[in-house]
This record gives C-alpha cells, sequence and structure tokens, in this order.
C-alpha cells in the first residue's frame, strides 16, 4: 500500500544538534560566549586585544581563535591577557560546532565568564554554522566598503550585534554612512551597532558596557 | 557548497517517519524552501543518492516546493514579493522592511510504501 505521510519537521544538520550540546555547556558553567564574524582583516583579534584588558578586572575571559593555519591570533589573545585556546581548521573557511566542542573541552569553563569566539574571516560562510555561541556580533569596517550589507544579506541577518570598526579611517576613504547604515536596517531593523575605533579607542566604551551588560544579565538568568 | 549536512538531516528525519509507519520503501520525499533561505540546489540529489544507498529512502526522489518571499513595506503597509536583487518597497520606494514569509526550510511529508 501507497501511502503519504504529514511531516512538518524543520531541516536540522547535525551542525545544529552539537551546536545546541555546546550552548548546554556553556549555560550549565555559566559562561556567556559570542562569535565574532568578519571579513579578513576587518579587526576580528584587534577588537579582542583592546577588549581583554579592559574587562579583566571584572571578568574573566577566554578566547577561542579559529585560523586556518596558524596560531598568530591566539598568541595575540594570549599576550593581551586572555586564555587563549587556537583551532586550525585546516582549509576550511568557517569554525563548526564540532571544532568549537574540541575546543571547550580545553578549557576549564568553570573559570571562565566570558568567552569571545573568532571565528576564521569570511562573511558567507560562518554565517550558515551555529557554534552554540549565545550572541553573534559582526565586525564590518570602514576600507571593505559602505555596499557590504547588500552584498552579504546572509550573514547582516543573522548577528545580533555590528561593530563598526576602523572610523579613524572615515576621513580618508570613499564610505557613506548613511547607505551603509540604511542596509542594515532593511536586512536587520534595529540591530545594535557599535562604531568603534581598535586605533585611536574612540567609541570603545559603549561596546565594552554592552558586552558587560550582556555578560552579566546571562549569568544571571542561569544561576 | 554545504549541501551534505543537509542530506544527512533529511534522511534522518526521513527515516525516522519512515520506521514509526513500518516503511517498507520510501518513493518521494517533499521539502519545503523559502526563496530567502539557504541555496540548496541539485547538488542535494547527488548527496542524497550517496548516503541513502542501503537504507528504506534509497533511491527516493527529493521533491524541492520553492516558497516566494513575502515582504511587508513598515512605511505603507503594501505586502509584496520582491523581484530579484531588489528589496525596497515597490509602492513607496522606502527601505524599511520586514519579511513575512521565505525562510521556511522543512520537511513536508513522505510517501511510503508499506
Ligand atoms: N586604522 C585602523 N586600523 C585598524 C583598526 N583595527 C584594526 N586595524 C588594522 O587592521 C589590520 C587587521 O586587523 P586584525 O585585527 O588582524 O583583523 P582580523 O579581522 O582579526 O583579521 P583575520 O583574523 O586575518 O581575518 C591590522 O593591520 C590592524 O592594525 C582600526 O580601528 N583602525
Ligand atoms: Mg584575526
Ligand atoms: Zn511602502
Amino acid at each position: 500500500m501507497n501511502q503519504r505521510i504529514p511531516v512538518v519537521e524543520k531541516i536540522l544538520n547535525a551542525n545544529d544538534r552539537l551546536a545546541a550540546e555546546n550552548r548546554r555547556l556553556l549555560d550549565e558553567h555559566g559562561v556567556f560566549a559570542i562569535n565574532l564574524m568578519a571579513s579578513p582583516g576587518a579587526g576580528k583579534t584587534s577588537l579582542i586585544e583592546q577588549t581583554v584588558p579592559r574587562l579583566a578586572a571584572e571578568l574573566r575571559l577566554a578566547v577561542v581563535d579559529g585560523d586556518i593555519a596558524t596560531s598568530l591570533d591566539a598568541d595575540r589573545a594570549a599576550a593581551a591577557g586572555a586564555i587563549a585556546v587556537q583551532i586550525n581548521t585546516g582549509g576550511d573557511c568557517h569554525l563548526d560546532a564540532v571544532m568549537l566542542q574540541q575546543a571547550l573541552a580545553q578549557l576549564d569553563l568553570r573559570a571562565v565568564d566570558l568567552l569571545i569566539v573568532e571565528n576564521v574571516g569570511n562573511l558567507v560562510c560562518p554565517a550558515s554554522f551555529a557554534l552554540g555561541t549565545h550572541l553573534s556580533v559582526l565586525v564590518a569596517s570602514v576600507p571593505e566598503g559602505d555596499d557590504k550589507p547588500y552584498k552579504y544579506p546572509g550573514m547582516y541577518r543573522g548577528v545580533e550585534a555590528l561593530v563598526i570598526n576602523k572610523i579613524d579611517l572615515l576621513p580618508y576613504v570613499p564610505f557613506r554612512m548613511d547607505y551603509f547604515r540604511q542596509g542594515v536596517e532593511l536586512l536587520n531593523p534595529g540591530l545594535r551597532t557599535f562604531p568603534l575605533s581598535c586605533r585611536t579607542g574612540e567609541g570603545l566604551e559603549a561596546w565594552l558596557d554592552w558586552l558587560r551588560g550582556e555578560t552579566r544579565r546571562r549569568q544571571g538568568e542561569h544561576r | 557548497m554545504h549541501e551534505l549536512p543537509v542530506a544527512q538531516s533529511i534522511l534522518d528525519i526521513t527515516l525516522r517517519h519512515a520506521g514509526q509507519h513500518n516503511a517498507r520503501r520510501v518513493r518521494t520525499i517533499y521539502v519545503v524552501i523559502g526563496q530567502l533561505s539557504s541555496i540548496i540546489d541539485d547538488s542535494v540529489q547527488f548527496y542524497w543518492d550517496m548516503i541513502a544507498e542501503g537504507t528504506l529512502a534509497e533511491g527516493a526522489k527529493l521533491e524541492f516546493r520553492r516558497l516566494p518571499a513575502v515582504l511587508q513595506c513598515q512605511a505603507c503597509g503594501e505586502k509584496y514579493t520582491p523581484l530579484p536583487g531588489e528589496l525596497a518597497c515597490p509602492k513607496c520606494e522606502s527601505m524599511q522592511v520586514k519579511v513575512i514569509s521565505g525562510e521556511e526550510f522543512y520537511l513536508e511529508a513522505i510517501d511510503i510504501e508499506n
């Protein structure tokens, strides 16, 4: 006999299931985790270098650095004072939940309040691979150009906060902030945005306040 | 580009439901994809044929139903399906729009023999 069976079930891949496990592990240990995504060179590691020493007095920080082959970024994060774990993706253009799971196993999560994951520099693939982190943050930067929201909508739609880095370069490169923000608003209405410069420190306070607040709030929920 | 894990998930769901209904064979699998959802193309069927081999779902056909995106203008309320590469409201040109649908990606039904 032939029969049609209605199913209606969301297609979740194995990665999403592992991401859910990572999330549970993080929550169990009261760790608040963010996934930093950006194109290569936007300033992910620079932002980590600026953030870590400024929060170190109040929060216990760890950094997981995704990189195709080197440990340069993890070394920079460690030099800034964070506990740092390097993941080499061996050619993959994004981190996935399995890689984060392996990195988490190397950390004493009980001794961490805030975990910053630096994803591989790429504006396409990381958006499709949930890691289990609580929030995704995109680091855009002025020299990349103001058309990026229009060209990489998937990335701009999938994040909970946006850093606009390298605002110190606004006088030197053509970047229409209105046009950029219009694209962002179209894709992700009301997105929280932090224009800043890792070079001059301008705008960093608002970012740090937000990160502090989010960490405390999440920890409160899971205590 | 990342179709293999998707094919794997479709297979997991299919086999679970096929098992619950004592299926001998799965003939067709109906998948719904919104226009704004991740780009899945014919290579899913290719991976599918590979991973479904030796299971109840070997040889099953994947039928994709694409749903158009529906956006709603936050300025004038117009509901519309955008043309490729365009998102702004066709009536008032506002860029303040909300996605009503188009991000679906789910398995809708399976045809089995039992
Ligand atoms: N002018 C200026 N340069 C910056 C700023 N932030 C970072 N840079 C520079 O941008 C370059 C790339 O910064 P990184 O922090 O390494 O960027 P990244 O996103 O971690 O790069 P990958 O990990 O290789 O993808 C470095 O030369 C930084 O010195 C900024 O606010 N202003
Ligand atoms: Mg880096
Ligand atoms: Zn309108």
